[in-house]
């Protein structure tokens, strides 16, 4: 099947669509002409696929732990909104990784059937919640990131990533500013409330360093224009961190980075020690019945 | 290929009658989802949809209800193709579709904001525009919550006759 040009189409009908893994679930790039572009490895494109389609799923999981913890109804809604947005951010990032590479893996193979040190999701998205204000401090910083990433990779020359990004842009615009208002109404509030949003912050930043430490297949693809080199999103991301800060009366945290393995962390495919729990719940459904439909 | 039972009305018409799942009062063409018909040389009809929201759940069931529509009009071979690009706007719901909102009790988006070049700007408290009540048409009302019981919508309460009510968001 043709297409008139990459973007085209992500999608084709399927009268057979089930809510499950493993098979029969849609291919959400089925049909895209999945060229790649010229002088790109598809390896390295499949590399940085999963790193940024990773990053969404491990989010995403941790938000929607928070079903039926939320404190108030709307912002159970809310987290849930966010977290099935990155999801669909994740089912895109994940397909693409699986056409560059040229294995065909699914979506459905990359996220329940890869063993946790093929992850490459960044350490800060795969912690555990912790109380709400930490979980909010996390989003904060989680999406003011990625926010700063996905606008400039909306002009990456690979029209797929592209697409990709720029419909998360809209997106993200709203979780970065959900995750800034409740800072500033936890820091800005009560003694008690700005303690909390002051601990939840301090308990973040030892992994915001590494969001922006390239790994060499983001600097090697960025130098091609298809990439986002992190460590060019700094300072756009400490000045809007400085802005909710001073709203919330908080103080930027002065916390050394925690340390990977020999300098390796998540972009290698290194985790904390709950990464291999949280992989553990994921996978754990499609793991016993992985031909399973309904 | 087309059958002796096809066609009178043609391929357009009858996708654009199909509604949203989840907001029925809305066809597909009001929400700016329905992007593309055509009709190929070989009777085939090739249907263009756009998600609102990248894991929009109800993809699937707008590519289903598209196929039988066609189908039942005497369309047989049907492909839904989904685009990404140009990302949704708010802006693509057409005035006919705002006035059915609003006639449902949800108040229909304003213009969606433009994207310019540099940082996205922050917003720290809830955009000063006003959304008017559904219900009783009063200026007065607050946002409750950016999301809603869908990913499009968000939740705002009247503050002059006390009822809730959904606002389809700008983007």
């Amino acid at each position: 099947m043709s297409f008139d040009n990459a973007y085209e189409a992500v999608s084709e009908a399927n009268d057979e669509a089930r809510w499950a893994f493993g098979t029969g679930f849609e291919d959400p790039l089925a049909g895209v002409d999945t060229t790649l572009p010229t002088g790109v490895d598809g390896e390295d494109l499949a590399a940085y696929c999963l790193m940024l389609g990773d990053d969404a799923l491990i989010a995403s999981h941790r938000l929607q732990e928070w079903c039926t913890h939320a404190p108030e109804l709307e912002d159970e809604v809310a987290l849930a909104n966010i977290g099935l947005d990155l999801l669909g951010q994740a089912r895109l990032l994940l397909t693409r990784a699986g056409k560059a590479e040229g294995s065909e893996r699914s979506e459905d193979a990359l996220a329940f059937f890869r063993d946790e040190h093929e992850f490459r999701n960044v350490r800060l998205t795969e912690i555990p919640n912790g109380d709400f204000a930490f979980s909010i401090a996390r989003l904060l910083v989680f999406a003011t990131w990625r926010l700063a990433l996905l606008q400039r990779l909306a002009d990456s020359k690979d029209p797929v990533l592209a697409a990709i990004a720029a419909k998360g842009v809209k997106e993200v615009t709203y979780h970065r500013d959900y995750a800034a208002q409740w800072t500033v109404r936890l820091g800005d509030g009560t003694d008690y409330s700005r303690k909390r949003m002051q601990t939840g912050l301090d308990a973040v930043w030892p992994l915001v360093d590494e969001l922006f430490a390239p790994h060499p297949i983001e600097r090697q693809l960025a130098d091609a224009g298809i990439a986002v080199d992190p460590a060019g999103l700094r300072a756009e991301f400490d000045d809007v961190l400085a802005q909710v800060c001073t709203a919330a009366t908080l103080t930027i945290p002065d916390a050394p980075p925690r340390a990977g393995v020999s300098g390796r962390t998540g972009r290698d495919g290194v985790h904390t020690e709950d990464m291999g729990f949280l992989i553990a719940e994921l996978q754990s459904v499609a793991r016993a019945h992985p031909e399973a439909t309904w | 290929m087309v059958t002796a039972t096809a066609t009178t009305t043609d391929a357009r018409t009858v996708a654009e009658t199909v509604t949203d799942p989840e907001l029925p009062m809305l066809t597909l063409a009001d929400l700016g989802v329905l992007r593309d018909v055509s009709e190929e040389d070989d009777g085939r009809v090739i249907v263009t949809i756009t998600p609102t929201y990248t894991g929009c759940p109800a993809m699937d069931t707008m590519r289903d209800d598209l196929v039988h529509a066609l189908r039942d009009a005497g369309y047989d071979e049907v492909e839904v193709r989904t685009v990404l690009h140009p990302p949704w706007s708010s802006d693509w719901i057409t005035d006919d579709g705002k006035r059915k909102l609003a006639d449902a009790g949800i108040a229909p988006p304003s213009t969606a904001p433009h994207t310019t070049s540099g940082p996205i700007p922050l917003t720290l408290s809830a955009p000063v525009h006003v959304v008017r009540c559904p219900h009783c048409g009063a200026a007065d009302t607050e946002e409750t919550s950016r999301f809603s019981a869908t990913a499009c919508k968000s939740l705002r309460r009247c503050r002059i006759c006390a009822e809730p009510f959904e606002h389809v968001k700008e983007i």
